[in-house]
Formats: structure tokens, sequence, C-alpha cells
């Protein structure tokens, strides 16, 4: 009997864990389809076979320029965005113990947006607004830390409402700049504020966080298993839970800031993804993550690529239509798991 | 203690551990050996889990030391500390939903290495310790939907998985009814006489009285007792103790407390 029983919970954990590899395979497959719909999707299509033409090939012509200078960097920014969302909400709501913590929650976009917008009013081109929105970003995420780790405590409940000050902070910040701001600015800080990934021609550096975040993240993906436990469990088994939590508050904030520098605020993201890959494969780090990371990837890749080819010519916001998609499917998951 | 053979499991040496500027006990001195089972009492508030949590090493004395198999925290290699004593919380929260089965095997975490999955051998010592707290048909349930005495099983097993020598229980009695409060602490007794230690926090005098070696009565104040069960197990300590008159009742075989 107990031999049967220990049969059956072998099985039960080896498809739970066949289950993940193939959500993992699923997911690269996906990956490559939104890479081959972005790059080929737009005013001017283009076939499968030029697509393929146009990226191994080095030769001019109109076609293969678009695809390599316009459309791959997008392409590339967004699923690279989309992966640090997610990773960085699934590390959030690890480190909060709240699963309804998101990548912004400590006040990192409220800060880069103070310092994106401040760039923007004060008339600073491309590359400016990213390092405003960056040195806002760290810049709220360190006041955060400060000002919740005054006191030596390590709370959840008072890393959050701290965060959420500091947002609220930021949010008014943000009002103020667009009330003040010259008519003529005021479009592109609202496309800003809102996410949007035309205008990301430096994708790689983001790419290459997100393999790099992932390769950081993944040796602890045990022990966050244990951090879910509540904090003494996980100490009494031998994890050094200090040490982790500062890990993944650091690590989770630099993904945040490269993120919302590359690509502006884009919702939800970071909320509902880690979401709806743990009702599909569970809540084990191990594979939680990398999951996340390629579904949150694939989705703001996608995303994007609908928003610049629905209402063509006009290009909509891709932040508008990720939380056009989130908050039904949010209110959704709410409804079935009130927990 | 009486000093024998046995090896030493834990051993406070002149601990004096505080909570702000409020003593919790004041230069404690005991040996705990393999097979003893030191049960602590003390009214609400008396510092028992801060005690506790010392002597699991998870927190720092005020002055004196606790020594781990002879050895301080400090001296033993990171990590390994966890592969000799265990400690069951007060509480078990549970912010992301799990499975019963994925739970206990958490306490196989001290002795995988930071790549490695749980195998076959982890699974059937997870399932054994399900099995041994009533919980084999629970294995693939999700924790959310247990019961809080089915909770506090699951907590227990963890434990077991983790097969320290040393077990610090805060409360294990907590939400179990009384077939399975019985049943749990038949088992650690039944550990203890198979070489382990085991330190507990209860709140039955009774139970302590049947499954105690050896109890530790906090005041409240700073001051303890500790000795042999028998001892300390009077109607005029525990009285003082726990600011509450007690009487007991013997039968010839047993001596039960009771309040009056």
């Amino acid at each position: 009997m107990a031999q049967e029983q220990a049969a059956s919970c072998n099985t039960g954990m080896l498809s739970l864990r066949r289950r993940a590899a193939a959500v993992l395979a699923g997911l690269v497959l996906a990956a490559l389809a939104a890479f081959v719909w972005s790059l080929s999707a737009g005013a001017l299509p283009v076939s499968f076979d030029d697509l393929l033409t146009a990226l191994s090939g080095t030769e001019g012509g109109m076609e293969a320029d678009i695809i390599r200078s316009l459309r791959l960097p997008r392409a590339v920014a967004a699923f690279a965005c989309g992966g640090l969302l997610a990773l960085a909400g699934a590390l959030m709501q690890v480190l909060l113990r709240n699963p309804l913590a998101d990548p912004y929650v400590l006040g990192i976009s409220g800060g880069a947006a103070v310092g994106a917008l401040g760039a923007i009013l004060a008339g600073a081109v491309a590359g400016w607004i990213d390092a405003g929105a960056f040195i806002g970003a760290l810049g709220a995420t360190l006041l955060v830390f400060g000002l919740a780790h005054g006191d030596g405590s390590w709370t959840q409940t008072r890393l959050l409402l701290t965060g959420v000050i500091v947002a609220a902070g930021c949010g008014a910040a943000v009002a103020l700049m667009l009330s003040l701001a010259p008519e003529g600015r005021v479009k592109g800080m609202l496309f800003w504020l809102m996410g949007d990934a035309s205008g990301a021609t430096r994708p790689w550096p983001a790419l290459a966080l997100l393999a790099v975040g992932l390769a950081a993240a993944l040796p602890f993906a045990r022990e966050l298993n244990l951090l879910t436990r509540g904090e003494v469990t996980a100490r009494a088994l031998g994890v050094r839970v200090g040490r982790l939590r500062g890990l993944v508050y650091g690590l989770g904030s630099l993904l945040t800031a490269v993120a919302v520098t590359t690509v502006g605020s884009v919702g939800f993201i970071g909320l509902i993804v880690p979401h709806l890959v743990r009702l599909a494969i569970g809540n084990d780090q191990r594979l939680l993550l990398p999951a996340a990371t390629l579904a949150g990837g694939v989705l703001l890749c996608a995303a994007d690529t609908a928003a610049r080819t629905a209402v063509a010519p006009i290009q909509l916001p891709v932040g508008v239509l990720t939380a056009l998609i989130g908050v039904p499917v949010f209110l959704f998951l709410l409804a079935r798991h009130p927990r | 203690m009486k000093m024998d053979a046995r090896p030493h499991v834990l051993a406070a040496e002149r601990l004096t551990v505080q909570v702000g500027r409020r003593e919790v006990c004041r230069e404690l001195d005991f040996t705990l050996q393999a097979g003893d089972t030191l049960v602590i009492l003390g009214r609400n508030g008396a510092g028992k889990t801060t005690l506790l949590h010392t002597l699991a090493g998870l927190r720092d004395a005020a002055r004196g030391a606790v020594l781990l198999s002879g050895q301080p925290y400090a001296g033993w290699p990171r990590g390994h500390e966890a592969c000799l004593r265990g400690l069951l919380a007060q509480s078990q929260p549970d912010f992301f939903s799990a499975t019963v089965l994925e739970t206990a095997l958490v306490g196989r975490h001290p002795y995988l290495g930071r790549w490695d999955w749980e195998g076959p051998d982890d699974e059937a010592i997870a399932l054994a310790a399900l099995t041994q707290m009533g919980l084999e048909s629970f294995a693939t349930r999700q924790v959310p939907t247990l019961s809080g005495g089915e909770r506090q099983r699951l907590a227990i097993a963890t434990l077991l998985v983790q097969q320290p020598r040393l077990y610090l229980l805060d409360e294990p009695l907590a939400h179990l009814d009384l077939h399975h409060q019985v049943a749990v602490l038949d088992h650690f007794r039944g550990l203890a006489a198979s070489g382990a230690g085991v330190v507990m926090v209860l709140h039955d005098i009774n139970l302590t009285a049947r499954y105690a070696s050896h109890v530790l009565l906090l005041n409240g104040e700073g001051g303890h007792v500790i000795g042999p069960a028998a001892e300390v197990l009077t109607t005029g300590r525990l009285s003082a103790a726990f600011g509450h008159p007690l009487r007991a009742i013997a039968d010839g075989e047993h001596t039960l407390f009771v309040p009056v």
C-alpha cells in the first residue's frame, strides 16, 4: 500500500517536472513565433523567406534596412524588458511575501518617471532621458531602502508602506511637471509614462542584463522557495536570509530600472505574468523564474507588435495595451483565487 | 543533569537571553544528552520562543554560550548546523500555494547542493515522514486546503524530513486533536530513545509530566528552575510560575495537576 502510494507520488512529481519542461519548451517556441511576427508585421509586410534573407545577409534594400534597424531593436527591447519586468516581479513577490507585489511597488517606476520627465522638461534628447530615468529609478530604490531599513529591521510591511509613500510622492511630482510643461513636450511625456518601445534603439544592454539577472537568480532559486515558507523556517534550514533578501532587492531593482529606462513604465507584466506561470507550473522558483522570464518577454513582444499594427498608422503606447489585457486577466485570477 | 557517557547534543553555559532590556533567563546552565527530552514551561510572554530561537542559533545570546554537539554554532561549517538541529517554528505562513509533498521536501534543503534537485531518495524520506504523521494520502493536496491540525502535522513531517539529531519544537501540539497530540509526543519519545535530543515548549503540564525527562520552568523575570521532571513539577513551583494555584491529584501511578 505504502509502496503503491510512493510509486504514484513519484510519477506525480515526475509528471510535474515533465510538464514544466514542456511549458519551458513551449515558451521558447512562443518566443520565436513572437519575434517572427514582430519582425514581419507592419506597414511593410515581409514574408518569412525575405525575413531570413534580411537577417542573415548584409546587403541593403529598404526591407532589410527596416527590419535590421527598426523592427529588430524594437522587438528585442520589448522581449528583454518584458522578461526583466516579469523576473523582477517574481522576485519582488517572494521578497515581500505578497503575491500582489509588482516591480513598481517599491517606487521604482515613480522615481524613473520623475527622472525622465525632468529630463524631457529640461529639453534633453533621448540618451539623457534614459539617463534621467535610470538615475531616478535607482534614487527611488535607495530612498525606499534607506527609509525602510533605517532602524535595521526588515519587515515587509514597512518596506511596502515606504514604497507606496515614495511612489505617491513621485506621482505628485510627475503631475506637477506635466502641468508646468510646455504644450509641445506633454505628448512625449505622456507616451513615456504609458510605456513605449518605439524609441528603443539600444536594446542590447537590456537583453544582456536579462541573461545576467536570470543567471544570478537561478542559483538561489531553492533558497527563495524556502523564503516563501517563512523566515524562521528558512533560517533554521540554513538560508542566510538577510543576504538573500539584499540580493533579491538589489537585483529586482536593477532589472526594473533598466526595463523602465528602456521602454518606460509598462504596467501589469511584472504582476500578472508570474501569476499566470504559477498557475500553470506551480511555485517552484527553479522553474518559475525562467518560465516567467520567457513568458514576460513573449507577452510584451507580442503586445508591442499589436500596439504598432492594430490601428496603424497610429501607434498605441504598449503600456496601455498591456493594462487593457492585464486588468481583466488579473481580476479573473483574483476572483478565482481569493487568497 | 547527571553526567554519563551519552553524547552531548546541546548545552547552555551561563546563558543569559534578553529581549530589549528584559531578561528571559539568567545564567542558565544545562547539558542535553542523547535520549533526553527537555520541556520549557512558562507563562505567556515569558520568552520561551526567544530562548528556543537562541538555542537554535538564530539569535545571539546576551551573555554565555550555546553549544551544539559540543561546538558553538559559529564553529560549524555554514549550513552544516541545519543537518544537526531542526526547529519547528510556531507558525507556518503560506503566502504561496504548494503541494504537501513539495512542502515536506523543503526539509531536504541542507543536504542538497546549490544546483541539486530532490531525487527519488529524498522523495522516499519525505513520503515516510508524511506517513508517520498520517498524511500519506495528502501528498498531492495543496497546503491551503488543509486544516490547521493537518498543517501542523505537515510542519512536523517537514522537520522529520530534515533528520537532525536535535529537535527544537515550539508548541508542537498547537491545533492538534487529542489523538494526534499523544501520537506526536510518542513519535518524539521514540526519536529520543534512538539517540536524538528533544527540547520543546509545551503548555500542557500533565503531558509534560508524562513525556519530559527534564523541565525548565521560566518565571518570566529572568529566574528559572531546571532539573529532572519529577523534581521541578511541584504544585508550589508551578503555581508560582504560572501565577495561578494548582492542585496535584495522585492515583498512585500518575500525578495530575489541575488548576484550582
